[in-house]
């Protein structure tokens, strides 16, 4: 049923439909709403849950990883400083092989304080064994929580998953929502059965230690399950399209790529301000498409090679910075596109809330273009 | 030991650890200073010493890290600690 709703509530209503046994959570700008309104819902019996209230993030993802290995279907969601104050359990919830979803309203990382968007806290966890889905609108943030415990809860996955979408710009945003009945959700997403659960009558522990002779071997088979899930989550959002006429089997979307000499890389929100500057640029005659990613980790390096083998240059848009380095998009675009010969340009932007417009779009293909690139864009030097 | 998905183990799990891996020094019993006073079989925290049927000593090599406090509190000097190339 399509529905105007806030994103944040949105999410929200999508986790109430997933029937997640225990909830887990702290409340932070511009994550608060999410959690509010889950709150209400349990508090109204509309959702059969345990709530649980804790004293911060660690907590909070620290009883997420508990619940999830007695067996309950568990969520959380948080950003910014809260991720990083939850640092330590991503590693131990990915480690042991916990599906637990949480969603990320992507923000800046302090100091200096921000409350505003950019995507540096999910990213600098991307080495944490976390599947990480990122939305450009808040259809995709509503669905990819479905898709994302379809996928993490594959017994061949046993992973966790961020479903990010970006703070405040989806977040706190009123857009239509074809919304899932119950019925269909439980159509698509079976109860939780866990793979082995803690049990009083037939005692396990979890994440024992490993010695220098056996922790190698525990990191593959981790690599091994993230890589393998792009075939799982290819299998389930094909069906996801199937039964509901949104279609995410790509980890990797095209638009008006097919014949683009210029190809912007993007993901999140910025995706859609950048489909409506290339729809004026194509009207000037411009050949620009986009490849927007939608599934950072795995990171779908052949994909993204298959869909940019045609283009001339490559400008990326990276909404985050790995200081000292490059954005964390570029970098993985330019593995992937290793050996090919088609330059890739780095744009950092949009870093603490700095709108991005269409114009700043137009401007950075015009430096593609020129081969200006590997920059801050938008930079205010009056300020240095 | 074959690896278990998310590190898990169930009770009972060090039986099939063989923890023996773990060794970098290896103690070597000398029958012929040993008085068979068992302070070591008493002393060693894996409890991988054992009695023989001749009545003396001998450590379980599957199980043994090579602490080394058996060869430390032997009063004979009976036990050497000997450096293993694996």
């Amino acid at each position: 049923m399509m529905e105007i709703t806030e994103g944040s509530h949105a999410v929200a209503e999508a986790i109430r439909l997933c029937r997640p046994q225990v909830i887990s959570a702290y409340p932070i700008t511009p994550q608060t709403h999410i959690v509010e309104a889950l709150a209400e819902m349990v508090a109204n019996c509309q959702l059969d849950a345990e709530y649980l209230t804790v004293d911060n993030e660690l907590s909070a993802l620290s009883a997420c990883v508990g619940a999830s290995a007695a067996g309950s279907r568990t969520y959380s969601a948080t950003t910014s400083q809260g991720l990083a104050l939850m640092f330590e359990v991503c590693f131990n919830a990915s480690g042991m092989r916990l599906p637990i979803v949480m969603s990320i309203a992507n923000r800046a990382m302090g100091a200096p304080l921000s409350i505003w968007n950019d995507q540096q806290d999910s990213i600098s966890l991307r080495d944490s064994g976390w599947l990480q889905f990122y939305a450009e609108d808040n259809q995709e943030a509503t669905d990819l929580h479905f898709l994302a415990y379809r996928v993490a809860e594959d017994h061949s996955v046993l992973l966790p998953a961020f479903v990010c979408f970006d703070g405040f710009i989806l977040s706190h945003t009123y857009e239509p929502i074809d919304m899932l009945s119950q019925e269909d959700v439980d159509r698509f997403l079976p109860p939780f059965s866990p793979y082995e659960r803690l049990d009083a009558a037939d005692p396990i522990s979890f994440g024992m230690y490993a010695t220098p002779d056996y922790y190698l071997e525990f990191r593959y088979e981790m690599d091994r399950a993230l890589k393998d899930s792009k075939a799982i989550i290819q299998k389930r959002g094909t069906e996801f399209g199937q039964m509901f006429g949104r279609d995410y089997s790509a980890m990797v979307e095209g638009y008006r790529l097919e014949d683009a000499e210029t190809a912007i890389v993007a993901m999140g929100s910025i995706c859609g301000t950048t489909k409506d500057a290339i729809d004026e640029m194509r009207d000037e005659g411009k050949k620009v498409g986009l490849l927007k990613i939608r599934v950072f980790r795995p990171f779908p390096d052949e994909e993204t090679a298959k869909l940019l083998s045609h283009v001339q240059r490559v400008a990326v848009l990276d909404k985050n910075i790995s200081l000292g380095a490059k954005g964390a998009v570029a970098l993985e675009v330019k593995d992937a596109l290793y050996g090919s010969g088609i330059p890739v340009k780095d744009y950092i932007l949009g870093l603490g809330g700095r709108d991005v417009r269409k114009k700043d779009i137009k401007a950075i293909v015009a430096l593609a273009e020129k081969g200006q690139g590997d920059i801050f864009y938008g930079l205010r030097r009056e300020v240095l | 030991m074959t690896l278990s998905i998310g590190c898990r183990a169930r009770p009972g799990k060090a039986r099939n650890n063989k923890t023996g891996s773990w060794r970098v020094f290896k103690p070597v019993f000398d029958q012929e200073k040993c008085t068979k006073c068992g302070l070591c079989m008493t002393l060693c925290p894996e409890g991988c010493v054992h009695e023989t049927e001749e009545g003396f000593v001998a450590p379980d090599y599957t199980y043994c890290k090579g602490c080394g406090v058996c060869a430390e509190e032997c009063p004979g000097g009976a036990i050497t600690m000997i450096q293993e190339e694996k």
